[in-house]
């Protein structure tokens, strides 16, 4: 008991600390002045990569399927969103309508890809998965009419901010401007994370949560005890799927353009998987503590780092093997293989025999 | 509108038609190689080796530093060729039989979900080692072998010395591979491992040993590809690993996984559709077309071409 109350408390401060880091007048200068590097830009996409973890751990962590193409549906959502905003074609909608129809076409498409591999077992679903996710990215890639192709869709214009938010976040000393106060997608990004974590927390202690669970344990018992494996697998794949779609939107609305369709390959539904291996599948906390590590060390540490050893001189050369962003597959693989040697439950491991959430 | 010297062709639609089957047959034959190891593999501990690919990289790296060596020592192109045909396969081999000892034994009894999640791993870290080794760009591979048409010039019809080295080298290695697995006593044993483990445990074979055994051939086999792949397409670079991974691996499983004559057959239809799809639709659709077939064929056929009519799995 309490160790879970010690847990919350953790979340708690972690998550009140989240909220006031962009608040504390001059902090962020004062950061980024000693690393060198302009960091509260990274935030947003940390916390959007957090969205899109939460989404592969509904397929991986709750129903412990192998979903290697979670990319895919990111781009997707990210090109719908491109379409529907762009100045070349005529829809141009609002941030909220994009958000909510890019959300429909990942989960549409997750939906489709789902039904033919109702049928398959582990090994053969993840190929599929990932024969899905280099499909969609040749196709984003080729359809340059309709994409842009190599050159993105751009640019995507900032959403509107409402008359009655104005007010109180001017008074919170935010600057109305997207492009030049990093803390506007910053709590923008922020929101929808908590709301998915909110979100899926429900979910877990629902009826479906539950089933999903069943599931992942023993998916002949729980056939057995009446569940509908075929449909549930497909509520899984379309919910993931939806939230990618919604994150990769967001990283579309944040980045301004629809970025390269080569960003959404293999590589990415690879680095979100390792997120999720290392801070423990189906635990929501730790999937986000994973993504903090994971893209705290590409985004964060590493260019910082690089940027402090060229500052004093310890890299004069420019050599790759003194820069900490070259090393970086080495240490995810590193810690991917020592994870599932010596800890294969991840660093916050997910508490079994309380899926109702309530715990003795 | 041709000479009478050489084959003759009613048209020019049919002389480009038998080009692209050649360029096809050779790539196939050279994914088959890749193939041959992931299916081995996965006949025996049920491994997706996502490594093997970039083992495979890891391979053209090495015969590219070593070639680079012998050839300045020596000089002479066919003895490069020689020693790289021998020495790749043993790096190859023995980096394999390690990743095995160190990483996927010890996960022998887990969830399916661990090695495979390692075999990624591993892959991330010959890719950074790979990044290393030869840089972030594409490098040459040198041409040690001249490039020439094997086939009379008026004929129409490309056959190149190193479309002969393909398969002069590879054709005699799967025959040996599968004299290796049907007759010699090893192979016995890998046939009955792949079965059943446990069975083959109580029946006196060392389990452990024949695992080791199947990654040291299935990493000699990537290694001469590796040499092939250099001698023939002339360009690596650290991120072609996976690609060609993915391509052999398509292969294995279209042959169904498991089966060694149908990882060959596999690789073969994959490099004739990848070479068809390159000339006769869209060379930037070839890679897509590529996995809507696999998705198809598991989708219907998830055993694979081959898979259900031999129960083998070695």
């Amino acid at each position: 008991m309490s160790s879970g109350v010690l847990r919350k408390l953790a979340g708690l401060l972690v998550l009140a600390l989240v909220i006031t880091y962009p608040l504390i007048p001059g902090l962020n200068d004062k950061i980024e002045s000693m690393l060198g590097k302009k960091i509260g830009d990274s935030f947003p996409t940390i916390f959007i990569y957090g969205i899109l973890a939460l989404a592969l751990n509904v397929v991986v962590g709750y129903t412990g399927l192998l979903h290697l193409g979670i990319a895919a549906f990111f781009g997707i959502g990210a090109f719908t969103t491109g379409i529907l905003t762009v100045g070349q074609y005529p829809f141009q909608f609002g941030f909220l309508p994009v958000l909510v129809v890019s959300t429909m076409a990942a989960a549409l498409l997750g939906g489709i890809l789902c039904v033919p591999t109702l049928r398959l077992r582990g090994d053969y679903l993840a190929l599929v998965t990932l024969g899905f996710g280099l499909i969609t990215v040749t196709a984003l890639r080729n359809l340059q009419e309709i994409t842009g192709g190599m050159q993105t869709l751009n640019p995507i214009p900032p959403p509107k901010i409402p008359e009655i938010l104005r007010c109180p976040l001017e008074s919170l000393g935010l600057t109305m401007s997207w492009t030049e106060d990093y803390r506007l997608f910053y709590y923008l990004t922020l929101g929808y994370l908590l709301l998915v974590f909110v979100f899926l927390r429900n979910l877990e202690h629902s009826r479906l949560g539950r089933a999903w669970v069943a599931l992942r344990e023993d998916e002949l018992a729980a056939t057995c005890m009446g569940l509908n494996a075929a449909r549930l697998k497909l509520l899984a794949f379309t919910l993931a799927a939806g939230l990618a779609g919604m994150a990769g939107s967001l990283y579309a609305t944040k980045m301004t353009n629809t970025t390269e369709p080569t960003r959404f390959d293999f590589q990415l539904s690879c680095t979100i998987l390792s997120c999720l291996i290392l801070g423990g599948l189906g635990n929501r906390t730790g999937v986000l503590l994973g993504v903090f590590l994971v893209a705290g060390y590409d985004f964060l540490f590493a260019p910082a780092a690089d940027a402090w050893l060229q500052r004093n001189d310890m890299n004069p050369n420019d050599k790759g093997y003194l820069k900490f962003s070259m090393w970086n597959l080495m240490i995810f693989g590193l810690a991917l293989v020592l994870m599932m040697r010596f800890r294969s439950s991840g660093l916050l491991p997910k508490r079994r025999g309380t899926t109702t959430g309530k715990g003795a | 509108m041709t000479g009478l010297t050489g084959l003759v062709f009613a048209s020019a639609d049919t002389q480009f038609f038998i080009n692209i089957c050649i360029t096809g047959l050779t790539t196939g034959f050279l994914y088959a190689l890749i193939a041959l190891g992931y299916t081995m593999v996965y006949g025996i501990v049920e491994l997706i080796n996502f490594a093997h690919g970039d083992l495979f990289m890891l391979g053209c790296f090495f015969a590219l530093t070593l070639g680079g060596a012998v050839m300045a020592l020596t000089g002479s192109p066919m003895a490069t060729i020689a020693l790289m045909l021998l020495a790749t396969p043993v790096f190859c081999a023995f980096l394999n039989m390690l990743v095995d000892l160190t990483v996927y034994k010890a996960l022998r009894t887990a969830p399916k979900l661990a090695p495979l999640v390692s075999a990624i791993g591993v892959s991330f870290v010959f890719m950074n080692i790979g990044l290393f080794w030869g840089g972030s760009q594409d490098v040459n591979f040198p041409g040690l072998i001249e490039e020439r048409n094997l086939l009379a010039e008026d004929s129409g019809l490309q056959f190149t010395t190193t479309d002969l080295l393909v398969i002069l080298v590879t054709a005699p290695v799967m025959i040996g591979l599968t004299i290796f697995v049907k007759s010699t006593s090893l192979g016995k044993a890998m046939r009955a491992t792949a079965q059943n483990p446990v069975a083959a445990q109580l029946m006196g074979i060392n389990v452990n040993r024949v695992i080791a055994a199947t990654f040291l051939i299935g990493g000699a086999l990537a290694g001469i590809a590796s040499v092939i792949y250099g001698l023939k397409i002339k360009t690596i670079g650290y991120q072609m690993g996976f690609q060609n991974g993915l391509y052999a691996f398509t292969a294995a499983v279209l042959g169904g996984i498991g089966n060694i004559p149908g990882a060959v057959l596999g690789a073969i239809v994959i490099g004739m559709v990848y070479s068809l799809a390159s000339a006769y639709i869209d060379a930037r659709w070839a890679t897509a077309m590529v996995f809507v077939i696999l998705i198809t064929i598991l989708v219907f056929r998830p055993t694979g071409l081959l898979g259900a009519r031999t129960r083998e799995k070695v």
